[in-house]
This record gives C-alpha cells, sequence and structure tokens, in this order.
C-alpha cells in the first residue's frame, strides 16, 4: 500500500520547497549575504565567518525553543532577562556559599526551569493572555535581578568567581574557543546547532512534537483528542528555560562577573528571529532550522554593519525592514503552498 | 438493523438535567445508544444538544440522573477518560488542526511509537501508510496526506475525523451537527460514512437541526427544546412528516404560518 497517488504531479519539489516554512528566511539570508559580501570586504574571511556564527550563537540558542513555544501558540516575554538571571543565580549561589562553580550552575538550571515552569503553570491555570503572565514576570526579574544585586554585592555587577574552583572546566563547557583548520570558533556554536538537532527531532518525528503543533494551531481541538494541552506548554516555558540556562551559564563564564541590567530587550531579538525564520506569530507553524537562518541574518547584520565601517545605529533600523519583508515573505509562501488544493 | 436485541445499551442516559450558575441548560433528558444503532438527538439552536454531547463526551459532567456505560454507572470526567471508555466525539468545527497534515491529525492524541528510551519515536512510515488506508477504506480516496488538513473541503475533514475515531476502535461516535455547514451533495457524502460507520457495529449519536438528514439515517429521534426533551421515538412510532413538525415546534409553527400569511 503506497501512499503515492497518480493525481501527485511528480513534478512538484518546487512546491515542496515552497512549502517549507524556513523557505522565506533563507532567502532573505541569501540576501543579506550577498549583500554584506558586496559592501564589507573582509565579511567573506573565515574569522569574520566565526564572529558572524558567534553573534548568530548567542540570539540562536534562545530563538530555538522561543520558536519551540511560538509554535505552541504563546509568547515569553521574560525570556531575555531570565539569562540574566540564570547567570546572576549561579554566580551568587557559587561565591556566597564559597561552593564549586558547578554546584551554583546546577543550582541556576533548577531555579531558571522553575521559574520556565511558573510561566506555564500561571498562563495554564489563569488562562490569561502569555503576553499579559509574561510581561509580569519579565518586570518581576528585571527587578529581582537589580535588586538581588545591589543588597548583595553593593553594585549593579556581581563579584568575579575567576579564581574559585570549578571555573576551569565550567569555561571550557560553556564558554571556551575551539580552533578548526585555523580559525576559532565558540562553543556556542556547537551548542547552538546542538538544539537546532534537538528541537528538529523533536518536532518532526516525536509525539511531543505532534503536540506542539496542535496546541498551537489548534488548541481546542487538540484537547478534544486527549492532548496534554496544559503539560505541553508549560513543558515548551521549560524548554525556553533551559535555553536561558545555557545562554546565562555563557554569559557569566565569558566575562566571570555578571551585569545585573543585561537582558532587557532581548526577547525581541528571539521573537524576531523565529518569526523571520517562518514561525506563525498566531502558533501552529514554523520550524526550527527557520529560528537558527532568523538568528543567522541577525548576526550577519549585526556584525556586517561593522565590517562595512558604518554607525551600528544603523542595524535597528534593517532588523525592523528585514522583519517586515520576511513576515510578508512568508505569508505569501504560505498561501502558495496552500493553493495546493 | 435489528432493533429489538435485549443487549444492555452502550450508552443509556436517563433523566439527565444539567446548570451553569443559575441557567438550566438540561432537564429531564433520556437517551440511549446501542450498536449498530443511530441515535438523532434533533433541536433549534438553545436546545441543548451541546451541552448534551459535552456530558456524553467527558468535557461537562452532568448535576442530575444517570450516565451509563455498557449498564455501569459513571461520571466521565475528561475527554481523555470517555475515549478511553470507546467515546469518541467529532465536533463540528474543532475537529482537526487546520495546518498540520492528514497524517498528524489522524494519529493526533494517540500517536504510535517505535524505538526505546530517549530515541522513542512516532512511526511515521506507519502513520502516513495507515491514514491512506482507512482513508480508503472509508472510500475517500486522498492525493497526499502530507498536505494540511485545512485544504481538504469541509465534508472531507468530517470523514477523516469519523474513520479516525472508527480506527481507534471508538464504540460510539458522537457527531456534532456533521452536516450543518456542508452543501447538498457533501451531506450525503457525509451521511454515507455515518451509515458505513453503524454498519461496522458502532453506535452513533448524531446530532443535528435537519430532520431530513436525520429520517435518512436514524434509528431513534430525541427532541429537545429549551433544555427539556419533548420526544423520545423509534423510527417505526414516528413519520418524517411528524419528526419535521415536532422538530419545528409544532405549534409554534402553525402561530407563525398565521402570522406570516396575516402581514
Amino acid at each position: 500500500m503506497s501512499a503515492v497517488d497518480e493525481r501527485l504531479l511528480p513534478a512538484s519539489p518546487l512546491r515542496r520547497l515552497l512549502s517549507r516554512p524556513e523557505l522565506g528566511s533563507v532567502v532573505g539570508a541569501i540576501a543579506v549575504f550577498l549583500f554584506f559580501a558586496i559592501a564589507a570586504d573582509s565579511f567573506l574571511r573565515a574569522a569574520s565567518l566565526s564572529t558572524v556564527l558567534y553573534a548568530s550563537s548567542t540570539i540562536g540558542i534562545m530563538a530555538v525553543p522561543v520558536a519551540l513555544l511560538m509554535i505552541g501558540g504563546e509568547f515569553d516575554l521574560s525570556a531575555g532577562v531570565m539569562v540574566t538571571s540564570s547567570a546572576l543565580i549561579s554566580s551568587m549561589f557559587s561565591y556566597q556559599m564559597t561552593a564549586n562553580v558547578w554546584v551554583g550552575v546546577g543550582v541556576s538550571l533548577l531555579a531558571t526551569l522553575a521559574i520556565g515552569a511558573f510561566n506555564g503553570f500561571m498562563l495554564t491555570r489563569t488562562k490569561l493572555p502569555s503576553f499579559i503572565i509574561t510581561l509580569g514576570t519579565f518586570l518581576m526579574l528585571t527587578g529581582l535581578n537589580l535588586g538581588f544585586t545591589k543588597l548583595i554585592d553593593s553594585t549593579v555587577s556581581t563579584k568575579t568567581i575567576a579564581d574559585m574552583e570549578g571555573f576551569p572546566t565550567a569555561h571550557d563547557v560553556f564558554a571556551s574557543t575551539l580552533t578548526i583548520g585555523g580559525v576559532d570558533f565558540k562553543i556556542t556554536i556547537l551548542w547552538w546547532f546542538a538544539l537546532v538537532a534537538l528541537a528538529s527531532w523533536i518536532l518532526l518525528r516525536t509525539r511531543a512534537g505532534n503536540w506542539i503543533f496542535a496546541v498551537g494551531g489548534n488548541q481546542d481541538a487538540a484537547r478534544a483528542v486527549g492532548v496534554p494541552v496544559a503539560k505541553t506548554k508549560i513543558g515548551l516555558y521549560m524548554g525556553v528555560a533551559l535555553g536561558a540556562w545555557i545562554s546565562g551559564q555563557h554569559l557569566l563564564f565569558s566575562y566571570d562577573v555578571v551585569q545585573s541590567g543585561e537582558g532587557v530587550g532581548n526577547e525581541l531579538i528571539y521573537i524576531i528571529a523565529a518569526v523571520i525564520g517562518g514561525c506563525l506569530i498566531t502558533g501552529g507553524y514554523g520550524s526550527a532550522i527557520g529560528s537558527a537562518v532568523g538568528a543567522f541574518i541577525f548576526g550577519m547584520t549585526s556584525k556586517g554593519i561593522v565590517f562595512a565601517e558604518w554607525n551600528p545605529d544603523w542595524f535597528k533600523f534593517f532588523l525592523g525592514a528585514m522583519l517586515l519583508l520576511a513576515t510578508l515573505l512568508n505569508a505569501w509562501v504560505r498561501k502558495r503552498a496552500e493553493a495546493t488544493k | 438493523m435489528n432493533r429489538t436485541t435485549e443487549r444492555t445499551a452502550l450508552v443509556d442516559l436517563s433523566d439527565v438535567s444539567k446548570r451553569y450558575g443559575n441557567v438550566r441548560a438540561l432537564e429531564g433528558v433520556s437517551l440511549e445508544v446501542r450498536s449498530g444503532e443511530i441515535t438523532c438527538v434533533l433541536g433549534d439552536n438553545g436546545a441543548g444538544k451541546s451541552t448534551l454531547i459535552k456530558i456524553i463526551s467527558g468535557l461537562h459532567q452532568h448535576d442530575g440522573g444517570t450516565l451509563r456505560i455498557e449498564g455501569e454507572e459513571t461520571r466521565l470526567t475528561s475527554p481523555r477518560e470517555a475515549l478511553d471508555r470507546g467515546i469518541a466525539t467529532v465536533y463540528q468545527d474543532l475537529a482537526v488542526v487546520p495546518l498540520m497534515p492528514v497524517w498528524r491529525n489522524f494519529f493526533l492524541g494517540s500517536e504510535p511509537r517505535k524505538g526505546a528510551g530517549p530515541f522513542k519515536r512516532m512511526d511515521v512510515d506507519f502513520m502516513r501508510r495507515t491514514t491512506h488506508a482507512e482513508l480508503l477504506r472509508m472510500g475517500i480516496d486522498l492525493r497526499d496526506v502530507d498536505q494540511p488538513i485545512g485544504t481538504l473541503s469541509g465534508g472531507e475533514r468530517q470523514c477523516v475525523a469519523i474513520a479516525r475515531a472508527v480506527y481507534f476502535g471508538a464504540k460510539v461516535l458522537v457527531l456534532d451537527e456533521p452536516t450543518a455547514a456542508l452543501g447538498v451533495k457533501q451531506s450525503g457524502v457525509v451521511l454515507k460514512y455515518v451509515a458505513a460507520a453503524r454498519d461496522e457495529g458502532l453506535g452513533v449519536v448524531l446530532i443535528t437541526h435537519n430532520p431530513h438528514h436525520a429520517y435518512l439515517v436514524g434509528n431513534r429521534f430525541v427532541l429537545l427544546r429549551r433544555g427539556t426533551m419533548v420526544g423520545n421515538h423509534t423510527r417505526d412510532e414516528i413519520t418524517l412528516d411528524e419528526l419535521t413538525k415536532q422538530m419545528a415546534g409544532g405549534s409554534d409553527l402553525d402561530a407563525l404560518v398565521h402570522e406570516l400569511q396575516d402581514s
């Protein structure tokens, strides 16, 4: 019994390509790449590529779980400051308890996951829009980050933990530099690729992935056929927390101190990367690869402007234009794809 | 169909009532569903049809009366529990997730898996093949099970949902106005699949406000008006004309005819 039918025209690879959620972003990425390859002489050097990939990975690590959450039909405005919170918890716990930094890293993982679970639990319990719930968490975390740091360390940044036990190994895991073929690559690039692979596998090949698409696409239908909607959404928020933990540890171990005011505004960058990557803002559609392409566009634009020796203020303009273009392109592509009938 | 079997009914509601706060949504409704039979629930908007199916499908609990499933008195607490006990509900509008491919929709909530531990994954090949085969068995020859289900017509979507319930071994199929949004031809197609499901031995609850559709396939007819049961007939007790008249409100209709003629 074959699922292929003679009415399904064999000449549809183009159609199939057009129906991929990340197509718009890939076209955009190629355009941006060509643009900067022409505009900035140094853009095509291997070292520049490494810098671009590093910038992309710091956004990409968070864009992946944020994209999954968006496919599941929700937002998380607390994602940006949660990264800072995670770094602060790790740093402060180790410093105050004079413990091995890995203890702080572990405590931070649990605490950050708890914040994610709190977001998900509040959302599924109160049925309020995720915009409101996570805006609340965003503001609370922003306040807690600054308040606690000033209370304990009397300044806006934490004390250095560079001389503490376990720091070298933690630095290796979260912030080291690998040299491949004479070019230095940051380890976050590996974390990023691994997360994209993991998220793609979950989305496309597991039951949980089916549930994520379903709760975002039609929550009531999903519930009616027995999908555990609340569990799926809480899991998605905990996924964002996991991303925040990885990003937070990178932040901490690449500088050994944390600025408590950081992270505000990044939540929008993650969302924009996911949207550029083809995630439907209303949920139920998108991909992890797309979010990676979205993050890559970000990396290219932010660093490309520097390589072209332009004023970095132009970055935001590029971003906004890119977002509009990508969204329009995605909408158009989806319309074409759904007209297969 | 043998309607006089003495086997216990698959689902048996007796004198069931439901209140939402101080609103009486349902009062004293009785209904039975038997294997290989179609029980039609007829009523106008606001008659309590939706409340009734929500009780049978586990979305809401009844306040009064009894609900028996295969003779055992029970109270369903979730759609999952209803499904586990063999009651599958196909809703008019929320049956499917439009942007998801047909095969993902077909198995949603009951995905078959293979592999072990962290490599446990959906059996995608099996899901694709089974979806195509099961739909073909119901008479739907789908071009591509990978197309988003939203690209199918309303009638086809209903049929996918019915095929799905049959495949997952439902004993009772609850259909919420399956023909309401469809044209004449498509309604006929859907009714054909409803009859096919009946012939496979399922008990069917067909909710509709169209007495013609009901009489085409129904064995029992329960009439609701303003939350109360105004009739409960087997097929040999009632004619289509009588059913239509009761459904339209009997004396209310006469009054309306009068009013329209006077003006």
